[in-house]
């Protein structure tokens, strides 16, 4: 089947397979980006002309993305949380790291598991489960101690913490693969120089990772901008974007505006991602 | 000693987050969510123990349909990610050449950060019945009235392989990445052909990264929410929307809880018998990808 020189006419016919298959997978991303430039209430063809309304016009019927209020609202809270998600989970990513490369303790690859199952838990059921434990304390500490602790009900406190539940997962990984080729003779040698331990963890061991750090966040910056499942359910009043999105594309009326926030996220989260691949290919250390 | 004692309190350091993350974001929400599936409401503000909330999704057919129809889908659409993927996996990690494959690497990453959201929304505006697909069918004569391409099973399970796809791709090509060309090249010398290359070389090879791929892309199908909701409209009957209509239209926790705890069941019990089937584990698996 796969041998480079023989069979052409089936090594055309492949390529032409993987190039149909790049066509499906750019399909629904050019459509949702092409109707933001489109000169037409609806996200439709005929091709009305081409038009920059749907960033920056500032009335209706043709909202510009930039003066849509609900819109930014939502970026700025996707932001937010965003942010705390990709602190809190590089940070406990890194100290996982430590403990799972340098760390010896009983039981470890049953806890290592442990580490992984959130991220084979639906993301839906990380939403429920986690809404139930918090409304429950909620209501434990309100009737018990009269204590209201607007915290646990719904909101960004509580959507930080279901991403933060699995996307740790996955910074704890990428921090523990890099964190597993780093040479330790090069801590012994700055230790033997007469280092403290606090300085080779910030001159030696910590650039090591940085890379690796940099990049887990990026990545938990993406998957928190876009989650929804967990989300949908530990959201309160401040919506995310992709909440106050959902809203509106389940609803039959959606206009290009929906399309002009698609393209500008399809190519701020393009940028982002090939960012995260560019640092992680660092050719220093390997 | 003193060395003893300060790696001790560095372990001690290290596990408290860990720890933390595990119980409070992990353990006790779904032990909290077990007990609260296994309570019924009888009076206001009477409860009774018990599984009356598993019995009423045994006796209601529409509960259990949902449920096996999710799961039947998801393992469709497993399956047909895993044969539309595997030869773009196997193209991208053996055939491209050094500079096409580092480019086509990223163009499969890409749609991986775009939301589900967005890709659902560019399927309903290509497939839907004023959508692209439909007018380009019209202008090109094909057909003399616009179609409706939503809203149907095909569609979501269209949708769905869309969505999960890269997931299956990234860790397939990362095993086939770390294979010996040589090992090829030796099973064709030794006189098989292509066929049997594939199937005693490179799939034994690469099956941690067919595993892997499997198990993530069946949990993202069997608990995804949007693909069939907004592909297959109001009566798409996925098994988390039974969930979610549960828990916030009908306010009946209890319930919700009970299905949620069957949905986490079933996908592991799936999982589970995945890995056993392929003698995998899932630290030489997901951890990898």
């Amino acid at each position: 089947m796969l041998a480079q020189d023989k069979a052409t006419p089936f090594l055309w016919g492949y390529r032409l397979y993987v190039a149909a298959f790049f066509v499906f997978l750019a399909a629904p991303l050019v459509a949702a980006s092409i109707f933001a430039f489109n000169d037409s209430v609806f996200p439709a063809l005929p091709w009305q002309g081409f038009t920059l309304d749907w960033f920056f016009n500032d009335s209706e019927p043709k909202l510009g993305m930039f003066h849509d209020r609900r819109l930014l609202r939502g970026i700025y809270y996707s932001f937010v949380i965003a942010a705390f998600v990709s602190t809190l989970s590089v940070t406990v990513g890194t100290t996982n790291a430590f403990l799972f490369v340098r760390g010896q303790f009983p039981a470890k690859n049953f806890f290592y598991i442990l580490m992984i199952v959130p991220l084979v838990i639906p993301g839906v059921i990380l939403g429920i489960s986690i809404l139930v434990l918090a409304s429950n304390t909620a209501n434990f500490l309100e009737n018990r101690f009269d204590m209201e602790l607007e915290l646990l009900r719904p909101g960004i406190f509580l959507v930080v913490m279901g991403q933060f539940s699995f996307i740790t997962t996955i910074t704890s990984l990428v921090i523990t693969a890099r964190l597993k080729k780093f040479d330790e003779s090069m801590e012994e040698a700055a230790l033997n120089l007469g280092a403290s331990r606090a300085r080779v963890l910030r001159t030696i061991t910590l650039p090591f990772l940085r890379p690796a750090m940099i990049a887990a966040g990026i990545v938990a910056f993406l998957v928190s901008f876009e989650n929804f499942n967990t989300t949908l359910f530990l959201v309160g009043s401040e919506a995310p974007l992709t909440i106050t999105m959902y809203d509106r594309v389940a609803k039959v009326g959606s206009t290009p505006v929906l399309n002009a926030v698609s393209f500008a996220l399809i190519i701020g989260s393009g940028l982002l991602a090939l960012v995260s691949i560019l640092v992680q290919r660092d050719k220093t250390v390997r | 000693m003193l060395q003893k004692d300060f790696r001790r309190l560095a372990l001690i350091l290290l596990f408290a987050p860990f720890a933390l993350w595990i119980i409070l974001l992990i353990l006790l929400p779904h032990i909290g969510m077990i007990a609260l599936s296994l309570r019924e409401k009888v009076a206001p503000r009477v409860y009774e123990y018990g599984f009356a909330n598993y019995m009423d999704f045994l006796n209601e057919p529409i509960y259990w349909n949902t449920l096996l129809r999710t799961g039947s889908m998801s393992l469709l659409v497993t399956a047909l990610a895993l044969l539309i993927g595997f030869p773009v996996a196997y193209y991208i990690a053996k055939l491209a050449g050094n500079r096409t494959r580092g480019a086509l690497f990223l163009l499969c990453l890409i749609p991986l950060w775009v939301s589900d959201l967005i890709r659902a929304y560019g399927w309903i505006l290509l497939l839907r019945e004023t959508g692209v697909l439909s007018s380009f069918l019209q202008w090109a004569g094909i057909v003399d009235h616009p179609i409706e391409f939503l809203y149907n099973d095909v569609t979501v399970v269209i949708g769905l392989v869309y969505t999960v796809m890269l997931f299956m791709i990234v860790p397939l090509v990362s095993t086939l990445d770390g294979m010996d060309n040589s090992m090829i090249e030796a099973g064709y010398n030794l006189g098989g052909n292509g066929f049997t290359v594939l199937r005693r070389i490179i799939i034994p090879y690469a099956m941690p990264g067919i595993v892997s791929g499997c198990i993530v892309v069946f949990m993202l199908t069997a608990g995804s929410y949007l693909t069939p909701i907004l592909l297959g409209g109001k009566n798409s009957s996925w098994f988390t929307e039974q969930i979610y209509n549960q828990f916030i239209s009908r306010f009946n926790w209890e319930a919700g809880a009970a299905f949620g705890i069957l949905l986490l069941l079933f996908t592991s019990i799936v999982i589970w018998l995945g890995l056993k089937l392929s003698g995998q584990t899932l630290a030489n698996t997901v951890a990898k990808s």
